[in-house]
């Protein structure tokens, strides 16, 4: 299984630029000039977000380097272990819908800690291999197109991570106990 | 909202590193953060040319439109106000189907997109329009088959077996897209009563 998968995710890009050009030739299309054009685009779209970018990352730096995370991290701990929920996976819970890199980091720290076949390292694991950075998605992707007004959106997407954080707990939990 | 989180994350981390009495802290993390956030951009600007580039192809030989075809019935129900040849829903469905499939780099570039196009159907420019905030709902929460980048890692830490998480994130990530597909459903119809 992990054989094929890592197969897979080797074969997956090599195999999308061999099919796709292919295809598209037989059908009569001009890729080489096709490409191009599409990809005129990718510059644009990429500096617009900058600014989105810097104030997001710089607040999210802010905020866990000076050390706010591991200060909430600390005072939800009854809550935590009120679901039997281990407190070492708390700063990557909370860490989650902020920053990606930040919460890969934690996930390898702990999965490296407390090895990848502990129940720690399986639930990390589980949890990093679930959710998508919800402030990140927002602010990047509003950001790119001008939208102020976001909503109900970010309500939608901590519910979802949270959701999601319940659920990786439950069955890792279920799976492996 | 936006402006109150992002105030209340600057301003906790500059008073608990005065009471630290390590200012620097967040002189130093705030100028590494604005460096950060450029190089990641300007790296964005290779990785985003190829996948538009390859889109463009796909899209002009037939396949985004085979694609959304076969998931038309989805795609109906979901995002009632996107016509469905529109070229918002091809971006979606590579963006999604990139997710699902756990090609991290290939699903901003589609998603960056599909919200260029979605603003273009959008009347109210500054304002998310309920396709936009369904797609980010399904962005935020997809459900992933792969999970490559754990897996990796999993791999180069000594697991007995790497891939035992691929289940579980299955449960996972399908509880938090169902849930996240009910409450933008539930807060789409609230926020048409007016709010």
């Amino acid at each position: 299984m992990s054989q094929i998968i890592h197969e897979l995710s080797r074969w997956a890009v090599p195999a999308f630029m061999f099919f796709i050009p292919v295809y598209a030739v037989l059908r009569g299309v001009k890729v080489y000039e096709c490409f191009v054009k599409g990809a005129e685009e990718g510059f644009g779209i990429a500096v617009r977000i900058i600014p989105y970018l810097v104030a997001m990352m710089m607040a999210v730096g802010i905020f866990r380097q000076a050390g706010v995370m591991d200060l909430i991290a600390g005072s939800c701990g009854p809550f935590f272990e009120f679901f039997h929920i281990p407190p070492e996976v708390i700063p990557l819970a909370i860490m989650r819908p902020f920053s990606g890199g930040g919460a890969l980091g934690i996930a390898a720290e702990l999965i490296n800690a407390y090895g990848p076949d502990s129940v720690i390292g399986r639930l990390a694991s589980t949890m990093q291999g679930s959710t998508d950075t919800t402030f990140f998605v927002l602010t990047v992707y509003f950001g790119s197109v001008g939208i102020k007004k976001y909503r109900y959106s970010l309500a939608v997407g901590l519910l979802a991570d949270l959701t999601t954080f319940m659920a990786s707990v439950y069955i890792v939990n279920k799976v492996f106990l | 909202m936006i402006n109150i989180i992002w105030l209340l994350m600057i301003i906790s981390g500059i008073i608990l590193a005065s009471l630290q009495g390590k200012p620097e802290i967040i002189t130093q993390t705030a100028f590494q953060a604005a460096q950060a956030a450029v190089k990641y951009s300007l790296e964005l600007v290779g990785v985003m040319s190829f996948w538009l580039g390859m889109m463009k192809i796909a899209e002009e030989a037939g396949l985004v439109r085979k694609l959304a075809t076969i998931l038309r019935p989805f795609t109906r129900m979901l995002f009632p106000s996107v016509p469905d040849w529109h070229p918002a829903m091809g971006a979606m469905l590579m963006n999604l189907s990139a997710n699902i499939l756990g090609l991290g780099n290939a699903a901003t570039p589609f998603g960056l997109k599909a919200m260029q196009e979605l603003q273009s159907l959008n009347r109210e420019k500054e304002q998310a329009s309920e396709a936009m905030c369904t797609f980010l709902a399904l962005n935020t929460a997809c459900i992933t088959f792969m999970p490559t980048m754990i897996i990796g890692i999993r791999l180069s830490a000594g697991s007995a077996n790497p891939t035992e998480v691929v289940g579980t994130t299955l449960f996972a990530t399908a509880a938090g897209m169902s849930v996240a597909v009910m409450a933008d459903n539930i807060l789409r119809r609230i926020f048409r009563q007016g709010v």
